[in-house]
């Protein structure tokens, strides 16, 4: 379970978030919705710990991630916003250093990548050089790096930007099975397809504030919509297009 | 410490697999020193022992006023073409480079040498040019060797003793050792030792910083349960594996080098074995965990490889500095020196090309000044990759 309590932060005269309270729990897809520039990156860059709240506090698995930051993390997996991986290193060895750095044994190591290879269907390119792989086989990567000490919780941060469709669908297949272990998954996104199809429960945020938050259907419904799109731009106030 | 000795390893065996720094760090970084030193002391040693040799050759304007004179300096061996030029026109030519040296004996060269005046010689050259300058040095001794002949022939026909125009008898001894000889020459050498340390690092220094940035991995390792001391610890233990790697293919170039220039022939022998290259590492050592971090850091602050690469240019300036100093101000070893890394390690391997003892205590304060900056190096940018801007 993935908690946000009342998480502030300000960067100089911005105050990118504010009093962001929701949960996130097992075995369920939440999205967090939001234009861009609304502060998702920044609620989730607080929730796995390397940006530190003004204010608020951010637990996974009931731990402070500030307090015990590193017991919090190891239940936790990331797929940040930029997910670049080692170009010279392959497939394998660059999940591999990270579960290495999780302190896995080498042992469990070896069967823990082969198992995902399996899973994320990455045997034909996992053992080549990183340099010349497409963006899915990139994201493939990178999510089992994110995945390599099995945890619990998984944070991810706009995985589907630069993909293709068939590549969009295969993730989605991927977290819906990872739903489906019982881990509990909360993804951001801007767009509101992705998030109508996958998601159990969405956070919508815009201007630093959760605006809504609940199931997509009742979303709507309560807005009185015909679409969650057009929920979305009537939650939001306003067309925040292009300003 | 598991976790440091992981990031070690893997950013070890994955710049091995970067042309890029493999040509840099061990090719072109130690390599470069010792070529471009070998090229240019043999060309020097060679030019220095030609020109003693090759016979002084010159142009003389108006030498038949002067009959006595070209026939003393065919006696010294000095070549000479007649030319027609006047004083103006032999500096227009010696400045277009047609003529090096033009020696003119002007008019009143001849009435004034039968008088007992002193005779006007105008010698033309540039001395801008260090071959013509030579040149002209050598035409002065050989006419101020012609001077003092007829000055002597002048005091005896008048019944003087020529002694008696020489009050005083200096006498050149030169007290440089051969080592010591060699030691002008190969002064630079210290500084391409320095240069290739860091050049050894340079690359992993900024990979596994700006290029960690860059590429967009860096979040992703940021938010993994390890300190990030040991994450920079790590990194930095890679860099400086390079670094010795580079220091030591340095070093065993320079060995080879030297062996093949002749420096024998100007009478210096720099016992430049396998001892001394092993000295040079030991020195040089402490300087390397040093200069890796101050490039660690510096492109800690770069968003991308390019704005590192700019960055860590004036760091590569920084250990000429201090050498630059030392060799104005001719500086010895003493011990208060020996706190100024770069300073310290360059005036300990001019100590041992000049086979001059090295004081323990020396030796002792250059590597702890060394490590103890390295050490507050190390904390600060620690401390740096703890602060959220490092997330770019």
């Amino acid at each position: 379970m993935i908690e946000a309590a009342a998480l502030s932060k300000r960067f100089g005269a911005v105050q990118a978030v504010c009093e962001v309270s929701f949960r996130a729990v097992n075995g369920e897809i939440t999205g967090l919705l939001g234009p861009n520039g609304a502060g998702k990156s920044t609620t989730l860059r607080m929730l796995y710990g390397v940006l530190t709240p003004d204010s608020g506090s951010a637990r996974i698995d009931e731990i402070d991630i500030r307090g015990e930051t590193s017991s919090a993390r190891a239940r936790l997996g990331v797929l940040p916003h930029a997910s670049g991986l080692y170009a010279n290193l392959t497939g394998r060895e660059n999940i591999e250093y990270f579960g290495t750095l999780y302190g896995i044994a080498r042992e469990r190591l070896a069967a823990r990548s082969a198992d995902l290879a399996r899973a994320l269907g990455m045997q034909s390119f996992i053992d080549r050089r990183v340099k010349g792989f497409s963006q899915g086989q990139r994201i493939k990567v990178a999510l089992a790096r994110a995945l390599i000490h099995d945890p619990p919780n998984l944070v991810l941060d706009e995985p589907t930007n630069g993909l293709d469709v068939m590549a969009i669908r295969n993730l989605r297949d991927i977290l819906k099975d990872l739903k489906t272990q019982g881990r509990c998954i909360l993804f951001s996104s801007h767009v509101m397809q992705e998030v109508a199809a996958l998601c159990d429960r969405v956070v919508i945020i815009g201007r630093g504030s959760v605006l809504a938050d609940d199931h997509p259907e009742t979303i709507r419904e309560a807005s009185g919509s015909r679409s969650l799109e057009e929920a979305f731009l009537k939650v939001l106030g306003e067309p925040e297009g292009l300003n | 410490m598991g976790a440091l000795v992981r990031v070690f390893r893997k950013e070890f065996l994955e710049n091995l697999r970067d042309r890029r720094t493999l040509v840099s760090a061990l090719l072109l970084g130690p390599l470069l020193g010792p070529l471009l030193f070998g090229a240019m002391v043999s060309r020097m040693l060679s030019q220095t022992v030609l020109e003693s040799d090759e016979p002084l050759s010159i142009e003389i304007a108006g030498g038949e006023r002067a009959p006595t004179l070209m026939n003393y300096l065919e006696s010294q061996g000095v070549r000479y073409r007649a030319v027609r030029e006047s004083a103006e026109s032999a500096r227009e030519a010696v400045r277009r480079g047609a003529a090096a040296v033009v020696l003119i004996i002007p008019a009143d060269y001849a009435p004034r040498f039968a008088a007992g005046e002193p005779a006007p010689l105008f010698l033309v050259a540039d001395s801008s040019d260090s071959q013509t300058r030579k040149s002209a040095e050598r035409l002065h001794a050989v006419l101020a060797g012609y001077g003092s002949r007829i000055a002597e022939a002048r005091l005896k026909v008048r019944g003087v003793d020529p002694l008696l125009g020489v009050p005083v008898a200096v006498q050149d001894i030169d007290a440089t050792t051969a080592a010591g000889r060699a030691v002008v020459v190969l002064g630079f050498m210290t500084y391409f030792v320095l240069f290739a340390v860091l050049m050894g690092g340079l690359y992993l220094a900024i990979d596994t910083t700006a290029g960690e940035r860059e590429r967009g991995s860096l979040e992703a390792l940021l938010s993994l349960p390890v300190a990030r001391s040991a994450l920079v610890g790590g990194k930095m233990l890679a860099t400086c594996a390079y670094m010795c790697l580079s220091l030591a293919i340095n070093l065993t170039a320079f060995v080879c080098v030297l062996r093949f220039v002749p420096l024998e022939r100007l009478g210096m022998s720099p016992d430049l074995g396998a001892r001394t290259a092993i000295e040079f590492f030991a020195i040089c050592l402490p300087f390397v965990p040093l200069g890796a971090l101050l490039m660690m850091l510096v492109a800690s602050f770069a968003r991308s490889y390019r704005e590192a690469q700019t960055y860590l240019t004036s760091v590569l300036l920084v250990p000429t500095l201090p050498i630059a100093f030392a060799s104005i101000y001719s500086l010895k070893a003493k011990s208060s020196l020996m706190l100024i890394p770069s300073l310290s390690q360059h005036l300990l391997m001019t100590s041992i090309l000049k086979d001059q003892p090295i004081a323990p205590l020396d030796a002792a304060l250059s590597a702890s000044s060394a490590l103890a900056l390295a050490a507050i190096i190390f904390v600060a940018t620690s401390r740096h990759w703890r602060r959220e801007t490092m997330l770019g």
